[in-house]
């Protein structure tokens, strides 16, 4: 099975080409720009800061909010702008998955806002945001256990395969985003739809982990590359 | 085992050396490894390990200097922006002792004030004050934002870059703790010293950087190279808290001596270990002992290509 | 709104007065000016333009609508604008803003009267079918004269966008799958925006000078020198001197705008 080729003529356990940059905005605090095939995501992070939403806050530790956002140009059918429900969700979940590396117990009743925005979307986004977010996190100087990364396995053509493409994921059977900290391999994000056995479910996660490792020496070296001494 | 070396940049989550080394700030220890939690530089010394941030929001800290905006007037206080997360108050009875006066004829929104942080409370709210020398508000000049990690390599080895940049500009300057420096002097003087202040920020991990701002600040202003190159001298770096030449002339011996005080207490407050926050002082005794070494300078960097291309189809 | 301190203030008027600014141009100088096209794929037309720090990304997408009534045979164009909480720290999520919603307006006000965009040529079926361009905006990165940038990546966009040729088969629109045409444009435009400094009237502001500026200026002129749209915003008024002088300045700025394109 090693040896089946995809749609665009990669391997099961390859990724789509990427690339990740990190500070590439004047104002935010800390920035990050990533394609990963056909998506481009800009990650834009400020904080910590003062919030006057004070229900959002805690006494003991910051707290992280996240925007996820597509611009309306960045899919085939224009999407109208502002929230709808599956970008709330993607938020959430984003705001879950890179919450547990956080380190933010120095900066008690302060608020970092972390804005992704999906200039151009090509399915995977969800994790884009997630590798990207946490290189824009690092970026703005923020403490952290980890550098999260996400990346996706799935099902198609009864094949379980690494990153799934958006034609992949409209004709696939199963899709399984999961994000985690490389450290330890713990995760902070999982999310399968689809059709999937117990063995299938099981292959998925550690290809899918495997990904997480490959994005993550991205993450490393575009860190190194914008920081490091000539 | 440890596996980076001294001034090595890491990131967050890199392990650094295993468990017989000591997890300083910076760092964490988790299954017996000591780990980075910050993008900066290692700084090593026997068996601590530390890391330097490279970029870090100011929080208050009891002692420092800062230079804050006044963005609210209240009955008996001021609110200040300090350029951190958190805001400071300036309590009337630190301006005017037990009299009663109306605040906004003393000090009104927009004004920008050279404080001491004199109290800093457990939500890490600042109680500032004007007890020091030279504190108070300041009439003209212009502000310079520059990332608070990078004010130690600003004021240099005792003081040396900031007064090589005060002497040849004639500027007065006045350096906050938080990131903000007040530049005052003639028109062009002040927009050269920003952007030598700039300068400053942008190459602060490159060894010789004060000849390299000497000879800038030369060809400026006289449009030649100074008469002879200085070396850096390899003393011990102490930094000075922010000298203000002629500035408010009524300083009291009182205050000086009281102020040399609270700059020992602080010292000494430096060296406790127990202390995990990451902070400006922390830098500072990093400096110390960096100087100590070869070309004396923390090897920070951020301003390599900022390309951010998206891709033609 | 953040406050900015009294001696920034007094220090950028002071400057001005004597024909400086904080970066070193010239009252009259813009910020470098770089443009790329076609940076989405999945979008018709796009552009991003940065003016200095102040970086935009526009979007064209079209769709197929019906016209309306008192125009049946003209294509729609509809210009949105988002100002980005990731632009600017005091930019809030939320429903567009009034400045936001000005900026949208002040763009396409220039775009549509000066009529560069030949809408009779984007009818599929008179009454029916018309193309209706979306043109999104999307500011990344706030660093003053927000305007200007937009205005120019609208431009830059609308030249490099391609639309599916578009036939009726039994009553039916059919899109051709591989065969498309150029937006037809019929001219070019940019907008140059002015904001009065201590009496002076100063281009491109940065930030900082905005925030101190009392008023604001903004003139669109297309490409023959015919001055097709302006707003005039900010606290305070303008006479009407500063205006012809600002009107006069962009007649010649524009021209250099129009050259990047």
């Amino acid at each position: 099975m090693s040896d089946i080729i995809r749609d665009d003529g990669r391997k099961f356990d390859e990724l789509r080409p990427i690339k990740i940059e990190a500070g590439v905005l004047e104002r935010a605090d800390g920035s990050a720009y990533l394609e990963v095939g056909g998506n481009k995501i800009l990650v834009a992070v400020y904080g910590p800061r003062e919030s006057y939403i004070r229900r959002l806050l805690e006494p003991n530790t910051g707290v992280i909010r996240c925007r996820y956002n597509m611009a309306p140009f960045s899919v085939d059918d224009r999407k109208r702008p502002g929230p709808d429900r599956r970008s709330s969700e993607i938020s959430k979940i984003t705001a879950d998955a890179l919450r547990p590396a956080l380190m933010l117990e120095n900066y008690p009743r302060s608020m970092i806002d972390i804005y992704i925005e999906v200039i151009e979307a090509e399915g995977g986004t969800r994790c884009a945001g997630i590798t990207a977010a946490s290189v824009a996190l690092v970026d703005a100087g923020i403490p952290m256990k980890d550098i999260v990364v996400g990346c996706a396995a799935g099902k198609v053509y009864d094949e379980i395969v690494l990153d799934l493409s958006e034609k992949e994921d409209k004709e696939g059977q199963a899709d399984v985003p999961i994000a985690m900290m490389p450290r330890t391999g713990e995760i902070t994000l999982l999310q399968s739809d689809g059709d999937l056995t117990e063995e299938e479910f099981a292959k998925a996660i550690d290809l899918a982990m495997e990904g997480c490792r490959k994005v993550n020496e991205i993450q490393k070296e575009a860190l190194m590359k914008k920081y490091s001494i000539e | 085992m440890i596996h980076v070396e001294n001034k090595d940049l890491v990131i967050p989550g890199q392990i650094l050396a295993d468990d017989e080394y000591y997890s300083g700030r910076g760092t964490f220890k988790e299954n017996g490894k000591v780990c980075s939690s910050l993008l900066g530089r290692v700084s090593l010394r026997n068996k601590k390990i530390r890391v330097i941030p490279l970029k870090s929001k100011y929080v208050p800290k009891k002692g420092d200097v800062v230079i804050g905006k006044i963005k609210d007037v209240r009955f008996s206080m001021w609110d200040l922006d300090i350029n951190s997360p958190y805001s400071g108050i300036l309590p009337a009875f630190e301006v005017f002792g037990r009299e009663k006066k109306e605040l906004n004829k003393v000090y009104d929104v927009g004004d920008v004030l050279f404080l001491r942080v004199v109290d800093v409370d457990e939500i890490k709210k600042a109680k500032l004050g004007l007890k020091g020398r030279g504190m108070g508000k300041f009439k003209g000049g212009i502000i310079v934002d520059i990332a608070p990690t990078k004010v130690p390599r600003l004021i240099g080895k005792k003081g040396s870059m900031i007064n090589m940049i005060k002497d040849k500009t004639n500027c007065k300057i006045v350096v906050g703790q938080n990131g903000l420096v007040w530049v005052k002097g003639n028109e062009d003087m002040e927009q050269l010293t920003r952007e030598i202040i700039h300068l400053i920020e942008a190459e602060a991990h490159t060894s010789g950087l004060t000849n390299k701002i000497k000879n800038k600040l030369y060809m400026a202003i006289d449009g030649e190279l100074p008469p002879e190159e200085v070396e850096e001298t390899e003393e011990e770096f102490v930094l000075e808290k922010p000298k203000l030449q002629n500035f408010k002339e009524e300083l009291e011996q009182e205050e000086l001596e009281q102020e040399e005080k609270e700059a020992e207490e602080e010292s000494a407050e430096e060296t406790n270990e127990k202390k995990e926050k990451p902070d400006i002082s922390e830098v500072i005794e990093e400096f110390k002992r960096k100087n100590k070494s070869k070309d004396g300078s923390l090897s920070y960097s951020d301003n390599s290509n900022n390309s951010f291309i998206l891709n033609n189809k | 709104m953040e406050i900015v301190p009294e001696i920034t203030r007094r220090s950028i008027e002071n400057l001005v007065e004597n024909d400086k600014r904080e970066d070193g141009r010239a009252l009259d100088e813009y910020r470098d000016i770089s443009i790329e096209t076609n940076v989405i794929s999945k979008a018709e037309g796009s552009a991003r333009v940065k003016i200095g720090g102040t970086q935009v990304i526009v979007g064209i997408k079209p769709q197929l609508g019906s016209p309306f009534p008192d125009t049946p045979d003209l294509g729609v164009l509809m210009t949105n604008c988002e100002m980005l909480p990731m632009a600017d720290p005091n930019f809030e999520p939320g429903p567009p803003s009034d400045d936001s919603i000005e900026l949208a307006r002040v763009v396409d006000r220039g775009i549509r009267e000066s009529e560069l965009v030949e809408l009779d040529k984007l009818c599929v079926e008179e009454g029916k079918h018309v193309w209706m361009l979306f043109i999104d905006l999307h500011i990344i990165d706030n660093c003053g004269n927000l305007f200007d940038a937009c205005e120019l990546a609208v431009m830059a966009a609308l030249k490099t966008t391609k639309l599916p040729v578009a036939t009726i088969v039994d009553e039916e629109v059919v899109l051709s799958e591989d065969e498309t045409f150029d937006l037809p444009i019929n001219n070019e435009l940019a907008l140059c925006t002015f904001v009065k400094i201590a009496d002076k009237i100063v281009i491109d502001p940065t930030l900082s000078e905005e925030k101190v500026a009392s008023a604001r200026l903004n003139v669109g002129v297309t490409k023959d020198g015919h001055i097709c749209s302006m707003q005039k915003g900010g606290k305070e008024p303008l006479t009407k001197d500063d205006i012809l002088f600002a009107v006069n300045m962009a007649v010649t700025k524009t021209k250099e705008l129009i050259e990047h394109l």
